[in-house]
């Protein structure tokens, strides 16, 4: 065992690369958004005053640290815009991560019941989309679902309907994207907890004269909590500052909250009221970034 | 073997599954099938054609564009693989260690954060240190991304890893360096491609951070298909996307193969 230990100290020092990497791009650019969120939009290179000139002394500094405010955080409460993108972007993320546990549970269920040397494959069935690329699947969407699409097609031909329905630019077409996109996110943390099911335990409750339902909810369903947890806050949080899939699938009328900030950001140029914005929404994450942190790294340390 | 399936597989279980594969590949299967496409109306079936690959090959910016992005890809992917490797070591193998909490915070908090608020945080950082922003901000963001991927992929293998041989190496008289390097670090291989194939996909795909990192003139291949296919569907662009999904199907192929290859090597190396 002593030899085990021997290996510690030169395994510390492979953190000092990437401890200071994320320090300096992950950790310190925070310091900047926050800095730049106290600041006013200027018409100037780069669009924000102040800018502290650390060559022009302390009394220089002094002043431009004085015209700090919080404006922009005024501006986001003040104004009914952002707080109705901060709730439509919450209310998305709940609808569709809810909808992603229902259609992904049933998947990683069957998957992990299947035999043993199946389960692999099936495995990397669900993965190998999450490899192709994410703007190619919600485009792959368009395709399908613009007015004179498969879709509407299919739907005609089955006489389900009589005249083209209208899916793009909708919310069902963004939900679709959505869960499209995401599906793997979840059956991967559930079933890798469906898989650790002792079959044992449902026979035993079986034994016990529980009905198959019964035992679904009384075993299966509490021991693969941890699984449902990291599937759910590994589609919510991401989902709640999507981009992508709401700007290509919605409709133009609301904004999810990072369509607000890319906005505000590329067609305002107001770098500030951005960097506001993504405090304000880091803040609103804080919560569920940390508790994945948490299971996350209970899930790659517990086993240590 | 149809009829009887395992005991434990309900049809409710078979249709989930069907259903579930159904949909993750559908799509992407007609996209396949619409870039052979000979009409320009992307809906109409007008017949076989490689007509939209000529297109692209013809297309300057676009194929502009995709240099970019393999570059930014390749080198990205390689730093993010040596980065997230030795962070890797040091968490599954550093035991604790002052700074350890934050240090795999910041590991895992990419996973999940918003790809606006990754994107804007480093852009402010680049312009305050008011670097040219172009190729190498581009890829350093990606590394700063993708690393922690590949810290996961190969955190968990190092998890699983026996540590027999290494052990063994030591009492033949390795230092524990050499002993990792010559022991466990051929078993980890597989994992350390995987990882690089992850990163270098993910740098490929990305559009939101690369929008806010580059500059003027550098547009990646993400980048120029979102302003094509904001208007619309483009038949060229399911071309691109095909050629992608072939490249990326490759990569997966051919990963897979040499983990085969060298788990078979590795198994042969602990029965030794």
């Amino acid at each position: 065992m002593s030899t085990r230990q021997l290996f510690t100290r030169p395994a510390r020092r492979a953190a000092i690369a990437p401890y200071l990497w994320m320090v300096l791009f992950f950790l310190l650019p925070f310091a900047f958004v926050a800095k730049i969120a106290l600041s006013q939009s200027a018409l100037a290179q780069p669009p924000y005053l102040p800018t502290f000139d650390l060559t022009a002394g302390w009394e220089a500094l002094k002043a431009a640290a004085a015209t700090l405010s919080l404006d922009n955080f005024r501006l986001i409460f003040s104004d009914e815009l952002y707080a109705n993108s901060y709730l439509r972007s919450l209310l998305v993320a709940a609808t569709s991560t809810t909808l992603l546990l229902l259609l992904g549970y049933p998947v990683a269920y069957a998957i992990a019941r299947l035999p043993e040397r199946w389960q692999p494959i099936a495995m990397v069935l669900v993965i190998i989309p999450f490899w192709t690329s994410f703007l190619i699947r919600v485009y792959a969407w368009i395709n399908i679902l613009q007015h004179d699409g498969l879709l509407n097609q299919v739907l005609m031909a089955l006489h389900v309907i009589s005249a083209p329905l209208v899916w793009l630019s909708t919310d069902s077409a963004m939900y679709i994207g959505i869960i499209y996109s995401y599906l793997p996110f979840m059956i991967l943390p559930l079933y890798a907890s469906l898989a650790k099911l002792q079959p044992s335990l449902l026979e035993a409750a079986q034994d016990l004269g529980a009905s198959p339902a019964k035992s679904f909810w009384l075993v299966t369903f509490p021991l693969s909590l941890p699984g449902v947890g990291a599937g759910v806050l590994l589609c919510f949080i991401p989902i709640v500052g999507e981009f992508v899939i709401p700007d290509l699938l919605a409709g133009s009328g609301d904004m999810m909250i990072g369509q607000t900030l890319w906005l505000e950001f590329f067609a305002n140029k107001d770098w500030p009221l951005a960097a506001a914005i993504a405090v304000m929404l880091l803040g609103i994450l804080l919560v569920p970034l940390l508790v994945y942190e948490h299971i996350q790294r209970r899930q790659l340390e517990g086993k240590q | 073997m149809a009829g009887r399936a395992q005991p434990g597989l309900s049809r409710f279980n078979v249709t989930a599954l069907a259903l579930g594969l159904g949909f993750l590949y559908l799509p992407i299967v007609i996209l396949v099938i619409y870039s052979f496409n000979a009409s320009r109306l992307v809906t109409v079936w007008g017949g076989w054609s490689l007509r939209w690959y000529v297109e692209f090959f013809n297309d300057q910016a676009m194929l502009a564009a995709s240099w970019m992005s393999l570059r930014v890809a390749a080198a990205s992917a390689t730093a993010a693989t040596v980065l997230g490797t030795l962070a890797a070591i040091a968490l599954s193998r550093g035991a604790r260690f002052k700074g350890r909490t934050l240090f795999s915070g910041m590991l895992y908090a990419p996973l999940v954060m918003p790809e606006v608020i990754t994107g804007l945080s480093l852009l402010l950082l680049f312009v305050a240190i008011n670097v040219e922003r172009g190729f190498w901000t581009v890829t350093v963001a990606h590394t700063t991304l993708t690393m922690c991927f590949v810290t996961v992929v190969v955190q968990s293998r190092l998890n699983s890893l026996d540590r027999s041989l290494e052990e063994a190496a030591m009492d033949l008289g390795c230092s524990p360096v050499r002993a990792f390097l010559s022991a466990s670090l051929p078993l980890i291989a597989p994992s350390i491609a995987a990882g690089w194939m992850l990163a270098f996909t993910l740098s490929l795909d990305d559009l939101v951070i690369a929008s806010f990192t580059t500059g003027p003139g550098s547009a990646t291949l993400p980048i120029r298909i979102y302003s094509e296919i904001r208007l619309g569907v483009k038949p060229e662009v399911n071309a691109i996307c095909t050629l992608f999904i072939g490249l990326i199907t490759l990569l997966i192929v051919s990963a897979s193969l040499a983990s085969k290859i060298s788990s078979a090597r590795g198994d042969n190396a602990a029965r030794a």
